[in-house]
């Protein structure tokens, strides 16, 4: 079986710091991270590798410094990776993003492709589901488990109040949620393998049939209106206390706010 | 000269922390406390491979280099000196000795296991009579036979007890001085292989310190760890490596102390205002980053050293002759900062402090560190 995994690379949030003085996000310094949700599809794809016996690649498009996620990925178990990547695809909104990523995956078998729910810099939701319609291939969103048995993949479909169980023929497409797993760990040797031992296969423009009009800014209809920053809470204050104590300090906070 | 990691130290370190942070902290206290060889964090750093960070791959371990171990042996020290020495005595002094010494045979049956951390290591050398005068060896072996008898007692040992393999050093002949010890592979179990009591310690309380005895302990002559009569060189070149180790527990604890202190002081207000906006505060915390960094150097240098160079005696000694006393130092300072509240278990530099004074006296005391530098000097 031959597995897919999309990943993104995010800015952590976690770490995103508002400058007291402008009240604006400070970015410079921020760590980039594996997108959470891709990480967990990630996790799925090696958990199937470990119990069914897998190759597992994973493929991002982004600038040249999203090699990072990609060794990443590769020191958590993925064997191949992808790189799509040029100043042509820049500016691409969810559809010239999926347009791009569609042409680069119709180049590499694959029976089963995760990519995550959504990216936490973007929260669209977008992208999985336009690549399994230009490949035209069926697409199972919010998937809180995946599991294989024979050419059918049996997915776990998230609701507000419920979930569905579907089966699916592959090859197919599906999206990961977060809270599906937690990702495994990388191992030393698995980065050193990653860095030392296997590649990153770079594409860029040329290496992709699609049309002009239909990647980066040119290819994206989308109109931005308006952007501006996420509102932001700063840290929160921690306290360590026994529940009785816990209940009168949480009191007195809201008592400070005039809340009670 | 380039002072910048490369791309997969850096990431190395981010796993080290990830897990220090997620899997270790947590538990820190606890360990210090109860005094409980951390056996759930050992199998988890089991799987992830920690166990085996500078060993080849095709003996079990992750093929990385001394200067990824060293991070890794950092990491955990800054969050917990428990958890640390555990590493850094399995690997530098349990493994490494059977990579450097042992035999194809040996390598298979020994190292693997230790590699893949399906089997746990230590090392015995210090006797009661035999510290830093490590010629000073009682432990005897006789060779009866296809085995030795081993007869005699091992002290400190870290690992002790939870250990599997051990390589250990006994007289085979005490007229030849240092030239009549030698190194021997022990697997627990052994007949004639007890232990004696668990030390109560100052610090690195989880990590447990036990006396090995061997009383007639039979052992077959194939475990002998390389040639008769080399032990004392064994031991010394073990060591060398063993103090990289304990040069980076060293500088987690005091890296981990200046962590600890700078969120302390950001939040602790006396006079009105945080006690950062102190002048002292401000200037006590310059000196403790500027040790800390020195020391990193110095023990990053070790490291790359061990990797590249024949020797590097000099270079591990002055890396743990200095790491060891910054780190004395940091973590005391970073207690006197903290005031009142440092003193007490709560905050987790008082427990550093504790763990940081063992690394002044194990794998050779300062002083012998002076000896080591100095001797190349003279």
């Amino acid at each position: 079986m031959k597995i897919i995994v999309c990943i993104k690379q995010v800015p952590d949030t976690n770490e995103v710091k508002l400058d007291p003085v402008t009240g604006t996000l400070i970015r410079d310094g921020v760590p980039s991270i594996i997108n959470p949700d891709d990480k967990a599809g990630l996790e799925a794809a090696l958990s199937l590798k470990d119990s069914l016996g897998a190759e597992v690649s994973v493929i991002t498009m982004g600038p040249p410094q999203a090699d990072a996620v990609l060794r990443e990925a590769m020191a958590m178990g993925a064997d191949n990776a992808y790189l799509v990547t040029d100043r042509a695809f820049g500016g691409a909104d969810t559809l010239a993003t999926s347009t791009t990523l569609a042409a680069a995956l119709r180049k590499i078998d694959y029976d089963l492709i995760i990519t995550g729910r959504q990216a936490i810099d973007g929260d669209t939701a977008q992208v999985g589901p336009q690549i399994s319609e230009h490949l035209d291939i069926p697409n199972v969103s919010y998937a809180e488990d995946i599991k294989v048995e024979g050419n059918t993949v049996i997915v776990k479909r998230q609701y507000e109040d419920r979930y569905h169980t579907v089966k699916v023929q592959m090859p197919c497409l599906v999206t990961a949620l977060g809270e599906m797993n937690t990702p495994r760990y990388m191992t030393p040797g698995g980065i050193y393998d990653a860095y030392k031992v296997k590649k990153v296969t770079v594409w860029g423009r040329s290496d992709l049939e699609v049309a002009d009009g239909e990647i980066g800014l040119k290819g994206s209809p989308t109109k931005v209106a308006q952007s501006f920053p996420k509102s932001v809470k700063p840290a929160g204050q921690k306290v360590t206390l026994d529940a009785d104590e816990a209940a009168d300090y949480i009191i007195e906070k809201l008592k400070e706010k005039y809340v009670l | 000269m380039d002072f910048t990691l490369s791309k997969e130290h850096e990431m190395a370190r981010t796993l080290f922390r990830d897990f220090a942070q997620n899997e270790v902290k947590p538990l820190a206290q606890e360990v210090d406390e109860t005094e409980q060889f951390p056996k759930e964090t050992v199998e988890k750093m089991k799987k992830l491979g920690f166990l085996g960070i500078p060993i080849p791959k095709e003996y079990g371990g992750q093929g990385c280099d001394s200067l990824t171990y060293a991070m890794c042996v950092e990491e955990l020290a800054k969050v917990c000196g428990t958890t640390s020495v555990i590493v850094s005595a399995h690997t530098s002094l349990g493994a490494e000795p059977i990579r450097k010494f042992g035999t194809e045979e040996q390598k298979q049956k020994y190292l693997v296991p230790l590699a893949n951390g399906t089997k746990l290591g230590a090392f015995g050398l210090t006797e009661p009579g035999a510290g830093t005068d490590a010629a000073g060896q009682q432990t005897k072996a006789v060779l009866d036979g296809d085995e030795y008898i081993i007869n005699g007692s091992k002290i400190f040992i870290t690992n002790g007890k939870e250990a599997d393999i051990y390589v250990i050093f006994a007289m085979t002949d005490k007229s030849k001085g240092t030239k009549g010890i030698s190194a021997f592979i022990i697997e627990k179990g052994t007949p004639g292989f007890t232990f004696g009591t668990k030390e109560k310690k100052m610090g690195i309380r989880g990590s447990a310190t036990y006396e090995l005895i061997f009383t007639d302990c039979r052992i077959p002559k194939e475990n002998l760890l390389g040639k008769e009569g080399k032990g004392f060189g064994i031991a010394m070149t073990t060591l060398d490596g063993g103090r990289i180790g304990i040069a980076s527990q060293a500088l987690g604890l005091a890296a981990g102390a200046l962590d600890a202190t700078v969120a302390y002081v950001k939040e602790r207000k006396q006079f009105g205002r945080s006690i950062a906006k102190f002048q002292n505060t401000q200037f006590q915390l310059a000196d403790m980053a500027t040790k800390v960094e020195a020391a990193r150097a110095l023990v990053y240098r070790a490291a790359i050293a061990k990797d590249t160079q024949k020797r590097y005696s000099v270079e591990a000694a002055m890396a743990k002759l200095y790491a060891a006393e910054v780190a004395m130092e940091v973590t005391t300072k970073a207690v006197q900062l903290h005031g009142g509240y440092g003193y007490t278990r709560e905050y987790d530099v008082e427990r550093m402090m504790r763990d940081a004074k063992i690394t002044e006296i194990y794998e050779g005391t300062s002083e012998v560190q002076r000896m080591v530098i100095s001797g190349s000097l003279l």
